[in-house]
């Protein structure tokens, strides 16, 4: 009996993740200098390690309610309503998740039928293609450009809205890029889906990581006539260093969050109540630490920035997330080829960008989320692969 | 704080080289501010962070010893805080608020040695009313550091 006539149409028409391959590739080495990684190289700072820890110890072993823990809901609608200047009620728009990846599906999983399209960014993260394809919409990418810094246009966006049109997907600071996009550009884009009467999702993962002091943070979800359009996923993974924790969150219209709370209680019931008590740790006292790791981050980002310029391989300095995404196409290789090449002779690991969408081809995602030795040290790799090439 | 006080306070072997990348600065302009803090007086020295309970041969103690003073008219706890710390035994000198008046660590080969330096040195100057000495017992953390390195978990080489 063969199994694989078994597996669902949906699931096999998914293609395996580029990562996953690269992931693979990269597995059969020793002491590999890998700037193939998407989390930060921090621990959770240690106050929020220990109020988890103390959680467990005083027996908070429960199941929570299936929106979250009442008392972190208000810990967001207070953050989010300081950060990103909207509020929301955090007993009917906000909802606690298993990362933002689960927000991201249960969002398209409520709000899709068969046929339904969805725009999104490209080079984008991984799971938006997939993500909307296991809820059976249509993805429709739209080319972000070297030559706009990876930020989206307007325009662009237009030209692809037919009357199918349902989700406009948003992801600023990118991953893989790390562009941002400023207020004047996403009040041309909220404009555009207030007249095609879009719904936004927005993924602001990496918000408090952005870099440049002119530039500030904006969210959809603030400008005028958007709340009520909008869902905003945000989470812990990135800025607090708690990637393994799992949690995220969706501050929503109360519709859309009850929509989607439907599917999170029959899939997963609630967010373990140990990160939810983490989480809230970290949101009343962990600006202090991230603002300690931005600072890092930047740092590293100029060094590796400028180090990528400086050896021929064209880099835009990202204004936001931890990644940089130099130009290879000057070498002559596809992005899989220098990665493996890269990887065979030098040791260093970065991830082939159109891991992220076929136009990341002829870019590499190098994370910079990691200890300055090791940077110079894969630095020092590329610098010798390129002589090698070119020799 | 000044960056470059940080990058040392976190790493003070960190090259000139490195520094200079950190800070988008030239090596001359990075090696020409730290002559500029070490003139000044506001670097005061570079030293290792040394756990001396991991040290074989180490037969050293440490003490904390609480002194009270009496302050002097026109100068307070200074000519006699800057005396004691004076000593080479007197690894730090700092005077506190609450109910003594300066915090002497102390380190010596054997308590002995500790304890005779508070006897013969410390107690007898004019101005020191009393002494109260705490012998280090097991180190935790320190100047920042963490006896007991964590290891802080492997990340995947590759994640999206």
């Amino acid at each position: 009996m063969s199994l694989s006539n078994k597996i669902s149409k949906q699931v096999k028409n998914i293609p395996r993740s580029g990562i996953r391959d690269f992931f693979e590739l990269v597995l059969g080495r020793d002491d590999v200098i890998s700037l193939g990684v998407g989390e930060p190289d921090y621990s959770t700072p240690w106050h929020i390690r220990e109020a988890a820890i103390y959680s467990l110890e005083k027996g908070e072993t429960s199941y929570t309610s299936n929106l979250g823990l009442e008392k972190l809901r208000e810990s967001i609608s207070r953050y989010v309503s300081h950060c990103f200047e909207v509020d929301y009620d955090s007993s009917s728009e906000i909802l606690v998740t298993v990362g933002v990846s689960e927000a991201l599906d249960l969002a398209c999983r409520a709000l899709l039928n068969p046929g339904d399209e969805v725009i999104y960014h490209e080079p984008c993260y991984v799971s938006y293609d997939p993500s909307i394809r296991l809820a059976y919409g249509v993805p429709v990418p739209v080319s972000a450009t070297v030559e706009d810094g990876f930020s989206v246009k307007a325009e662009e966006i237009e030209k692809l809205v037919t009357s199918n049109t349902k989700i406009l997907i948003l992801n600023f600071p990118t991953n893989p890029t790390g562009a941002v996009m400023g207020k004047e550009e996403l009040q041309k884009i909220a404009d555009i889906c207030i007249a095609n009467d879009l719904i936004v999702i927005t993924d602001e993962i990496y918000s408090e990581l952005v870099y440049d002091d002119e530039y500030n943070h904006v969210s959809i979800a603030s400008l005028c006539g958007m709340k009520g359009r909008t869902i905003l996923l945000h989470g812990f993974s990135k800025a607090y260093a708690m990637t393994g924790f799992r949690l995220g969150y969706s501050c929503a219209p109360p519709e859309i969050t009850e929509a989607m709370m439907k599917i999170h209680q029959y899939s997963m019931l609630c967010a373990p109540i140990t990160s939810q008590m983490a989480a809230i740790e970290a949101l009343e006292n962990g600006s202090k630490a991230v603002e300690k790791m931005r600072q890092d981050y930047k740092k590293r980002r100029d060094l590796i920035v400028r180090e990528f310029n400086e050896m021929g391989l064209p880099c835009n300095l990202p204004g936001g997330a931890f990644y940089a995404f130099p130009d290879i196409r000057g070498t002559g290789l596809t992005s899989k080829e220098f990665a493996s090449a890269l990887l065979e002779k030098q040791n260093v690991a970065a991830v082939p960008g159109d891991a992220f969408g076929a136009n990341g081809e002829g870019f590499l995602r190098c994370c910079y989320a990691a200890d300055v030795k090791l940077i110079k040290s894969a630095l020092d790799g590329f610098r010798k692969f390129l002589v090698d090439i070119k020799g | 704080m000044d960056q470059l006080i940080q990058l040392l306070q976190e790493n003070a072997r960190h090259s000139i080289a490195d520094l200079s990348d950190l800070m988008n600065l030239s090596e001359e302009e990075v090696e020409s501010k730290i002559v500029e803090l070490e003139g000044s007086g506001v670097i005061l020295g570079y030293a290792a962070v040394v756990d001396s309970d991991k040290v074989n041969d180490s037969g050293g103690v440490s003490a904390f010893i609480e002194v009270k003073l009496t302050p002097e008219r026109g100068g307070g706890f200074d000519r006699l805080a800057a005396r004691i710390a004076k000593f080479d035994e007197v690894e730090s000198c700092m005077l506190m608020s609450g109910g003594y008046d300066l915090s002497v660590v102390i380190s010596g080969s054997s308590l002995h040695e500790v304890a005779s330096f508070v006897a013969e040195k410390l107690s007898t100057l004019e101005g020191v009313i009393s002494t109260a000495t705490h012998f280090q017992l097991k180190t935790y953390k320190s100047n920042g550091f963490l006896a007991r390195v964590e290891n802080s978990g492997q990340r995947l080489p590759v994640s999206p």
